[in-house]
């Protein structure tokens, strides 16, 4: 013989070459910037909020004393709103997410407008949403349009588009096969949605949903135009009520002039972020639970 | 009589010459041709399908078997460009008539798919749904009934009764396959479609279906769809060969080539193109 092979497997592992090594910490650098400022952002909130970590957070109202003043109407507020836009985004959102998916006729123009549309309008800027609602409201001819019913409406419409696509997204997960199996029983289309493919896909649902909801807790800016950067010292007790809300609590109280108002703007932060983790937190828990295997 | 000696005792018959012919179609097709938009996929098919008898689709990939399958129970209807011309004729009455309700005619013939497809329920909830959903108005002891006798007629009972709150996911591939067959019955079908039901199955699994098979056909019509020669030989007694075709437009379409008692179509068949395909010269 005389070609002589090589059947060598020794040599320098090509996963540790220069180019590899400086890609790979190229990729953590990035990670470690964007964590960096998270912590930081949270470490200087938290200690800004220091020694209004109490009861009067949650029991005292807005005072102009910043000792008395506490976040009570802001958290009722917020509590209030959120539920109001839930009940009026969900179930409009489940209802046009199934049409679009499982009756449409994709074939037809006006359903391509509407698909095109939902995807654009879960992009539109939420102060966008403030403007509309602060146009219905008056064409209504509500004078008062820092009330519940029109904060929960801005909102509602804001997360109606992010509703409608995850659970478009989760609907579309539940295999084809589950529906023929449904019709080919002798199931009707209606029967197939509401007995094997929305139930299927109730907890894919329920992840966006839950995701979309939190978003709409941490908006300021449509509620910013319809006027509810105001003093309120009362709980919101009706649709028609006037409120605050969390995030716009703290915009009033980050710009105020004493040193203390930054302060209770601090703690409330952390209240806020506790609650938007904590939904976040169930979302996951949902969503690894009920995962599916088909 | 146990499954094993029903397919004995069946397969016996084929040597004699009565298995195999039509003593009462249960299903005509005249001429009929299958349209998806403007491709003219199957063309011209017409054949008769014999009642409590097991009929065979074979044929290569793409010659149309399970579009033509998948007329008899009207779920090509679901594909929303797909139409038809020709007519079924199903018990005297014209399956594809204006005032069918497609939703009844899936009532009386039922389907198995090629890939095992429990609902995401527990195994009793996978049976009991058909009957729920046809409206057959059931009390719980009879429901639970319904899902014994079910089961037991897919040859599952033993294996699951003990687990009837389970999801239908835990079970094997070929226990999942049993389950849908059970799940079809038990709507009480006139007519089971199975298309390539063992596909996914290993050589024991299979084994078990082909049985279950030769006890439904005592009463219920069975019409396979299957990529497997020897299975239809085992099992059918009528055998339809399809093949695929490329018209003057240079569209492929799916046709019939012959249907024959299965024992004819596999020792003695009257055209050279299904012999080529038997013996594995094609397809």
């Amino acid at each position: 013989m005389s070609v002589a092979t090589n059947w060598s497997i020794e040599g320098k592992n090509h996963e540790k070459n220069f180019k590899s090594i400086i890609f790979l910490g190229v990729l953590w650098l990035s990670l470690f910037v964007a964590f960096l400022f998270l912590i930081i952002l949270l470490v200087t909130t938290a200690m800004n909020g220091w020694g209004r970590y109490d009861m009067r957070l949650f029991t005292s109202y807005n005072n102009t004393t910043p000792a008395d003043a506490g976040a009570r109407a802001a958290i009722l507020g917020s509590l209030f709103v959120v539920s109001v836009t839930a009940l009026m985004a969900i179930p409009v959102g489940i209802a046009a997410a199934v049409y679009l998916e499982e009756f449409a006729d994709r074939s037809k123009w006006y359903n391509k407008v509407i698909e095109l549309n939902i995807q654009n309008l879960a992009a539109v800027p939420a102060i966008l949403y403030g403007m509309l609602t602060l146009g219905i409201l008056t064409i209504l001819g509500l004078k008062n349009k820092n009330v519940v019913i029109g904060g929960s409406l801005a909102l509602a419409l804001l997360i109606l588009p992010v509703v409608i696509l995850t659970t478009r997204e989760a609907l579309r997960a539940v295999p084809q096969e589950i529906r023929d199996g449904s019709l080919a029983l002798g199931a009707t289309e209606v029967q197939t949605v509401t007995k094997q493919t929305l139930p299927a896909a109730i907890p894919g649902i329920a992840t966006g949903t839950i995701l979309a909801v939190s978003r709409a807790i941490g908006e300021a800016a449509p509620l910013l135009l319809l006027g509810a950067l105001v003093f309120i010292t009362y709980d919101p007790n009706g649709l028609l009520a006037g409120f605050t809300t969390m995030p716009i609590q703290i915009f009033s109280w980050t710009s105020a002039a004493q040193e203390e108002f930054k302060q209770v703007a601090a703690a409330t932060s952390m209240l806020l972020l506790a609650i938007l983790l904590s939904m976040n937190g169930v979302a996951i828990f949902i969503r690894n639970k009920f995962a599916k295997r088909w | 009589m146990t499954s094993e000696s029903q397919g004995l005792s069946r397969g016996m018959h084929l040597g004699g010459s009565t298995r195999g012919e039509i003593v009462q179609p249960i299903m005509e097709l005249r001429n009929l041709n299958v349209y998806y938009g403007d491709f003219h996929a199957v063309r011209d098919i017409s054949l008769d399908v014999g009642a409590n008898q097991i009929t065979a689709f074979i044929g290569p990939s793409g010659c149309g078997k399970s579009t033509v399958l998948r007329c008899l129970n009207r779920t090509n209807d679901l594909v929303p460009s797909a139409r038809v011309t020709g007519g079924i004729d199903y018990r005297g009455h014209d399956l594809y008539g204006p005032s069918v309700d497609p939703i009844e005619v899936r009532r009386r013939v039922g389907m198995v798919f090629q890939k095992p497809n429990p609902f995401p329920k527990s195994i009793f909830d996978n049976i009991a749904y058909g009957p729920r959903v046809t409206g057959m108005k059931l009390n719980k002891s009879e429901t639970e009934d319904l899902v014994e006798h079910a089961l037991s007629k897919a040859g599952l009972w033993s294996e699951v009764k003990d687990k009837l709150d389970q999801s239908g996911f835990a079970l094997s591939g070929g226990q999942q396959q049993r389950l849908c067959i059970a799940r079809a019955i038990a709507t009480s079908p006139d007519i089971l479609l199975m298309d390539e039901p063992c596909a996914s199955l290993d050589p024991i699994a299979t084994s078990l279906i082909e049985d279950l098979m030769l006890e439904l056909v005592n009463d219920y019509t069975v019409v396979i769809v299957t990529h497997n020669m020897q299975q239809a030989a085992r099992v059918s007694d009528r055998t339809a060969f399809f093949s695929a075709k490329i018209d003057d437009a240079g569209q492929r379409f799916g046709h019939l080539v012959e249907m024959d008692q299965t024992s004819k179509i596999f020792t003695n068949p009257s055209d050279s193109r299904t012999e080529d395909y038997i013996s594995g010269r094609f397809g």
